[in-house]
């Protein structure tokens, strides 16, 4: 039997570190893949014995591109294990942080890690700037950089900085491919859209800035949020901030409706073919959020909480995150070692002590059959999980929430697409931006909620009664739960006397990057890869787009801790 | 600068990019403005830019979250598309790089061969050092032989971050894996240091424009980092610095105080003992900055700054102030209390705290402390 062996590493266009060996039949199509982390930080353990109000800074920066999630995650579950309940205003500043998050993140996703998988920028070159012209008025008639002069400038611009020689980022790659399929035309708009939107993401951001001082990494804080609202002050959130926030809001609606989600429908209407490949595991899970009635009551979250099995949107499960046998870790396949006997722990039990298997670096590639990655491997009920988008979109949609079904009916209608179509790499990418479209109108919509609240004169934003550590109890025990813009995050803490005795973080691309368990059933990376033809092997466009559609973040991917005081094992290298 | 191979100016670039000579000095004219330089620099700006080629950049990622890239495309001037489009050749980047795996490491390997000494180094994140490295792999090499292996060839080194410039989160107690900074692993190459977690993006696109327009490095300080932008401590240039004089503190979250801008001092700000342009530039293009919000400084761009917390404890056990002291008088209460004249402040309880905190780190040969005042 032949077997052709492709290793893609590094995966670029990702955040941190992937590896994808993909094992291909004689006919060239994906029988077998194995998605690896290749890095490892130990950050849960560095908060061992730290206060736990300084958690958020620390678990922050697991990740600076979906930078504050995990602050996010944080705060609530420290909250969660002392009984704080903060002020509305702070869910709601949260609220607009976290949409801020998705729409920001959304956008450079779409535009600067994925596109360049459905774009192909030298195609460009031939394009007749008129007729981009009249492509783009079609295609979106409300944004206004569309006439034939804006695209003849950014042919020249593209023209030259090929002719330079200079390809920079751009060298190298599989331009000229026969799965890239779109006109020239449509090729210069998404490159000329590529350079807007890498100008508004740095304005969208500015939110952030606002509430929490800096982004990446804005400020969090235990119990509320730091910055004080004071209507009469010049030095707090007031009618000034508040001005520059909605003006911010309102560019982000125009860009939303008027520039991503025109492109992703005109891009996807060109590769239909790819919503029947990547379709991967069908099972999904969200946890929920954007509280409209505290983090306490997931009945009232705008991305609602809940299971869906085998592409069954008939049925919503429901997820229940105190119960400590619904998730688990596995390590059959991950460079840790259990307690002799334990198979799988809960996160408030979690165990991790590193323990290379592998080969000794430099390496040509991993075995299937090993131990073969720095991830863990989660589990729902035994199940392994997709996460994300899709998960969100399919959850509201399955939930029989109406804004949900508008925008999925609409977008599935202009495609000429069956529901079934979500099921695939095509559908991944377009339920991130069906969910940018609501998040957008939410964040206004969040946004008028701080309004009326200072209407009313609520300008509180933070409860201290339980700041001083003297107030706690000796032992506690909390969960803290959120979407971040890759799926489903929980973090769990254990605070003794004062300090963290234990920390630990389930993120979403461990969910979606994890390595085969003890099963032996493939985590959501992997199974989606299964059954891609490729053209090329030497080229591989169809598994970057596979993997490109999750939005991986691997340093979010491969955290980590350790249980009290456990030394890490020595690693054996051989 | 090393003109091994010809390559296109900066100038031939832009205008080759259609750009005519007005709008190409027009362009030097703001560039020297954004980095604080008087019109008399102006002229050699242009000529640095119209004699120049673009500059192969190498940029790496070890043990990192990507918020230094993050904040690269945050910057406003230059925008992240002038800097990678018109002023470098950015042909290393596995964040934005359209191509992957071996095609990418072709094109690392293809650099350093063609452009030795000629090409520039940026390190976001830093490397483990523990058990061999295996704890960061990139294409199946270890990042610590792959950052030594591009360092050797590079003209300079830039280590973007707290990561790569002191170790930053990885290596705060016990730094599981040993992860090192870069100034620490390469020798015998100028290593510019960048901190910040994030370093500000007109920070970072500041510090590649200095040296594509003078030529040559900015100048730095004892610990590697610019002098034009990690000089003066937050605390001197503060918003707030007024009511810290006044003795008008934040006492809890969302007091008085703080819905009327008081001092976060009480509140844990590290301010105090912060070296960077926060207070000055500001985030996002001047929108606002950590303790303008609300919250204390954490001290981010200040080596160790995770293990000098906790984040919400006071920086010293000095009396503060009271509402009637003045400036004469908080000068005195600082001089009696440190011992050793005015101009300390905080300075020698930040040694003693320093080195307190060396004794409690397991791996104190591999930490700096740094008592500044």
């Amino acid at each position: 039997m032949s077997t052709q062996r492709v290793v893609v590493d590094p995966v670029t266009r990702i955040e941190g570190h992937l590896r994808i060996e993909a094992m291909l039949d004689e006919r060239g199509v994906i029988k077998d893949a194995m998605s690896t982390g290749t890095m490892w930080r130990g950050i849960e353990l560095i908060l061992q014995g730290r206060d736990p109000r300084d958690a958020w800074a620390f678990t922050e920066r697991i990740c600076g591109v979906c930078t504050t999630v995990h602050a996010l995650a944080s705060v609530r579950c420290v909250e969660n294990a002392l009984g704080i309940t903060v002020p509305e205003n702070a869910d709601i500043i949260r609220n607009i942080m976290f949409l801020t998050q998705y729409v920001q993140d959304h956008v450079i996703h779409f535009y600067h890690l994925h596109a360049l998988d459905w774009v192909d920028i030298v195609s460009a070159l031939k394009a007749d700037p008129a007729a981009t012209a009249a492509l783009a008025q079609k295609v979106s008639p409300h944004w206004p950089l569309s006439t034939t002069g804006y695209f003849t400038d950014v042919a020249a611009t593209v023209k030259k900085f090929v002719e330079s020689g200079q390809l920079g980022i751009f060298q190298n790659a599989y331009w000229g491919h026969p799965a890239y399929k779109l006109p020239p035309e449509a090729n210069l708009m998404a490159v000329a859209h590529y350079l807007e939107a890498l100008k508004w993401q740095k304005e969208i951001i500015k939110i952030h800035t606002i509430f929490g001082g800096k982004n990446p990494h804005p400020n969090y804080l235990v119990g509320g949020m730091p910055c004080a609202i004071d209507l009469n002050s010049d030095n707090a959130i007031n009618i000034e901030r508040l001005n520059m926030v909605k003006g911010l809001i309102q560019d982000a609606i125009h860009i939303i409706e008027d520039l991503y989600l025109p492109d992703l429908l005109a891009i996807a209407s060109f590769y239909l073919d790819w919503a029947a490949i990547g379709g991967g595991l069908g099972n999904y899970m969200a946890y929920g959020d954007v509280p409209q009635n505290g983090v306490g009551d997931p009945s009232k979250f705008r991305f609602p909480r809940g299971i869906i099995m085998n592409r069954n949107l008939a049925e919503v499960l429901p997820l229940d995150p105190t119960d400590t046998k619904q998730i688990e870790e596995e390590i059959a396949h991950s460079w840790y070692e259990y307690p002799a006997g334990q198979g799988s722990l809960h996160p408030f039990e979690g165990v991790t002590k590193p323990n290379y298997t592998g080969p000794k670096p430099p390496y040509e590639q991993l075995d299937e059959n090993g131990k073969y990655s720095w991830l863990k491997a989660p589990r729902w009920k035994g199940n392994a999980m997709e996460v994300g988008p899709l998960a969100r979109v399919l959850v509201g949609f399955a939930s029989g929430r109406p804004e949900f079904k508008e925008v999925v009916t609409e977008a599935l209608g202009r495609l000429n697409a069956p529901a079934a179509a979500l099921f695939s790499t095509l559908g991944r990418t377009a339920a991130r931006g069906l969910e940018s479209r609501l998040a957008v109108h939410w964040l206004m919509e969040e946004y008028e909620r701080l309004i009326a609240n200072l209407k009313a004169g609520i300008n509180s934003t933070a409860d201290t009664s339980k700041w001083d550590p003297s107030t706690w109890p000796a032992e506690a025990k909390g969960f803290g739960l959120t979407e971040a813009p890759r799926g489903a995050l929980g973090h769990w803490v254990h605070i003794k006397n004062g300090k963290i005795a234990n920390y630990q973080a389930i993120v979403p691309s461990t969910w979606n990057a994890s390595p085969k368990d003890g099963k032996g059933q493939h985590g959501a990376y992997e199974a989606a890869l299964l059954g891609t033809p490729m053209a090329n092997p030497k080229q591989p466009v169809e598994i970057l787009r596979t993997i490109h559609s999750f939005d991986p973040c691997l340093a979010c991917a491969s955290h980590v801790l350790g249980p009290d005081g456990e030394t890490l094992a020595t690693v054996k290298v051989r | 600068m090393n003109e091994a191979k010809a390559r296109p100016t900066t100038y031939d670039v832009l205008r080759e990019h259609g750009v005519d000579r007005r709008s190409f000095l027009k362009f030097c004219t703001v560039m020297a403005a954004a980095m604080g330089l008087d019109a008399s620099a102006v002229g050699k700006v242009v000529e640095a830019l119209e004699k120049k080629p673009r500059i192969p950049v190498i940029w790496l990622h070890g043990l990192e979250c990507t918020c230094c890239s993050e904040s690269f495309i945050r910057s406003s001037h230059p925008i992240a598309q002038d800097v990678v489009l018109n002023m470098i050749s950015l042909d290393y980047d596995d964040t934005l790089q359209a191509a992957a795996g071996f095609q990418v490491e072709e094109i690392r390997k293809r650099i350093m061969k063609e452009y030795p000494g000629g090409y520039i180094l940026a390190v976001e994140g830093n490397a483990p050092t523990k058990d061999g490295g295996i704890y960061c792999t990139v294409g199946g090499q270890t990042f610590l032989d792959i950052l030594k292996e591009t360092a050797e060839q590079a003209m300079a080194v830039v280590a973007w971050g707290s990561c790569a410039s002191n170790g930053c989160v990885q290596a705060a107690h016990p730094n599981p894996t040993g992860a090192q900074p870069v100034h620490k692993l390469i020798h015998g190459k100028p290593v510019i240091n960048v901190p910040g977690c994030p370093p500000i993006g007109e920070v970072m696109t500041g510090v590649i424009t200095y040296i594509l327009t003078f030529g040559r490095l900015p100048d730095l300080d004892r610990v590697g980092r610019p002098k034009m932008f990690y000089a003066q401590r937050l605390h001197d240039k503060c918003l707030r610095r007024g009511f810290f004089d006044a003795g008008q503190f934040v006492e809890a979250w969302d007091d008085d105080g703080a819905r009327r801008g008081w001092c976060l001092y009480k509140m844990g700000c590290r301010g105090p003992s912060t070296y960077n342009s926060c207070a000055t530039f500001k985030w996002n293009n001047g929108v606002s900055w950590p303790i303008g919000s609300g919250h204390g400084c954490i001290g981010c761009s200040e080596a160790n700054f995770w293990d000098n917390g906790p984040f919400y404890q006071r920086l010293s056990t000095i009396p503060v102030p009271g509402v009637e002291s003045t400036p004469d008088q908080i000068g005195k209460v600082a001089a009696i209390a440190a011992g050793v004249g005015v101009a300390a402040h905080f300075g020698s309880f930040l040694v003693k705290r320093a080195l307190d905190r060396r004794k409690e780190v397991a791996e104190s040969g591999d930490r700096e402390s740094r008592g500044e005042s």
